[in-house]
């Protein structure tokens, strides 16, 4: 017999322990609400999986008798719309900011104690403000996700920035390159996977302000929609969109990661 | 002409380089040898210009050495020197692009091409024409620093910086790319300056082998005293290395 830590599993096995806790989580839920149901049969805590497909069924795939829309798809389109703003807006900044205090010591000194102090504000604490300054609309939710992870991709890029090899920039400046060629080619396209890399591990933040926003003023929306029917205690709602919004977090994360590496092949291997 | 008077390197009470008097020739091949922390690489910074020399004087043709790198002076060193982010013939033609003005870097049309060709030509001379779409990181140790040189000599330097190019290099490799950087310091009538850990390599390749180390010692504060070029040996291609190292010891 090996040592537990040189015991490494086949791929089948590797599968079969990735999807075990899944499958417990299932069947443990299955368990305890059909117990609770046997005592109750109208129990909301824990409802049955055909009650929570028959909620679903009705936002998703009829129209709402009020408004004739379909409630689930105009819930995801506006939750997405916001957080993709929010990101793009929160990449562009945080790569601007990032590459600049990282490639000029200058804009650095002025900068990076900013920078330090901005990312120490609770974003949450903020939001009333933004709902006085920006109305309780669009804006102020897609403010409140840039302001919420701005900091942190700026400064994860300027972290990056400052960790390319130094010898790259002297080798670039002694064929003649100038400030803005050295940012342009060398900085830049080396910046663009950590960005992604960047935006994938700040998105769980993203959701987390969007989700608040949405919880405090909204009209739609995924956070709006779980909030909303939390009144009524429509477990048989809230939990599928747990598991909706869980699973487009999923797969937003994945989509990066096959961008990064379609796009910048030299980037995932040996990085030398 | 490169002219070192009395230069003095120190980082705040830690000298490093004291007393350096040398005068280099145009088209003398320097190797550089002592050991760790002696000075040599220092050296080859204040040369290159991400150092700032302390106190003397460091002259090429008559006018202070420029404090930042620039085009008259290439460098090639152990590692990190190439561009990940782009292929060989990518590698090639930024170098290209980065001799022109501009804002981006990139080239485009008709310069475009035409530096591709060029690239294309020089790569073949180098022999790396069948690697042309790799990626440095797919490249072995010897075609990599192939690669360094081709691009440090691109931008047409007249002095060349050679910071342990073949540290990592296996034995084999390294005999052939001893021959590459002898053949083009002869085309291109360059001055070299190599630091290397291999004496015997340094006595192959130079025309001047100095030594650095420590002359003074202060047993109470090591730190006090900073190293100099203690020997400097005029290496003829028919000298016996075998000697000379003999009188180094």
């Amino acid at each position: 017999m090996k040592r537990l830590i040189n015991l490494k599993p086949s791929k089948p096995l590797a599968f079969a322990l990735g999807i075990l806790p899944f499958f417990l989580i299932a069947v443990l839920y299955v368990i305890n609400s059909n117990a609770r149901l046997a005592e109750n049969a109208d129990d909301k805590l824990l409802p049955p999986v055909s009650k929570m497909a028959d909620a679903i069924e009705r936002l998703a795939l009829e129209p709402s008798k009020r408004s004739g829309e379909y409630t689930f798809w105009i819930d995801t389109a506006s939750s997405l719309k916001r957080l993709g703003l929010g990101v793009l807006c929160a990449a562009a900044l945080g790569l601007l900011f990032g590459i600049f205090t990282g490639a000029i010591p200058l804009v650095k000194s002025g900068l990076s104690p900013f920078l330090t102090v901005i990312s120490l504000i609770p974003p949450l604490a903020l939001l009333p403000i933004l709902f006085i300054v920006f109305g309780l609309g669009e804006l102020s939710k897609v403010v409140l996700i840039v302001i919420g992870i701005f900091p942190f991709i700026a400064r994860d890029i300027q972290r990056r920035a400052e960790e390319i090899p130094n010898e790259q920039l002297v080798k670039a400046q002694t064929l003649g390159a100038n400030t803005s060629q050295i940012i342009v080619r060398v900085l830049l396209p080396q910046l663009m996977p950590k960005l992604i890399d960047s935006v994938r591990l700040s998105l769980g933040a993203g959701w987390l302000f969007l989700i608040a926003a949405e919880a405090i003023a909204a009209t739609d929306g995924l956070g709006y929609r779980i909030f909303l029917v939390r009144r009524y205690l429509s477990m048989d709602v809230i939990l599928p969109y747990v598991a909706w919004i869980t699973l487009l977090a999923f797969i937003v994360d994945q989509l990066l990661a096959l961008l990064n590496r379609k796009l910048y092949p030299w980037h995932s291997q040996g990085n030398r | 002409m490169i002219e070192v008077k009395n230069l003095w390197k120190n980082y705040g009470e830690n000298v490093v380089l004291e007393q350096l008097n040398v005068t280099v020739a145009e088209g003398d091949f320097i190797t550089m040898v002592g050991s760790s922390g002696c000075g040599k690489s220092t050296f080859l910074n204040l040369l290159l210009g991400t150092e700032q020399l302390s106190r003397g004087e460091l002259l090429i043709n008559g006018k202070p050495i420029a404090s930042e790198p620039g085009p008259e002076r290439g460098i090639v060193f152990q590692q990190y020197s190439l561009f990940p982010h782009m292929t060989v013939l990518e590698n090639i033609m930024a170098a290209k692009a980065f001799e022109r003005k501009g804002f981006t870097g990139y080239l485009f049309g008709k310069a475009k091409r035409e530096a591709k060709s060029a690239a294309e030509k020089l790569l073949k001379e180098v022999g790396l024409e069948h690697a042309l779409k790799k990626y440095p990181h797919e490249l072995s140790g010897g075609m990599k620093q192939r690669l360094a040189i081709a691009q440090a000599l691109l931008g047409k330097p007249k002095i060349l910086l050679l910071d342990e190019p073949f540290g990592a290099l296996d034995p084999g490799i390294r005999a052939e790319m001893h021959q590459l950087v002898l053949n083009l310091w002869r085309e291109h009538g360059l001055t070299i300056f190599m630091v290397t850990h291999d004496l015997k390599e340094g006595f192959y390749l130079g025309t001047r082998l100095w030594v650095f180390d420590k002359t003074r010692h202060d047993p109470q504060a090591p730190n006090a005293y900073g190293a100099t070029i203690t020997y400097d040996l005029p290496v003829s291609k028919n000298s016996n290395y075998e000697n000379l190292l003999s009188l180094t010891k």
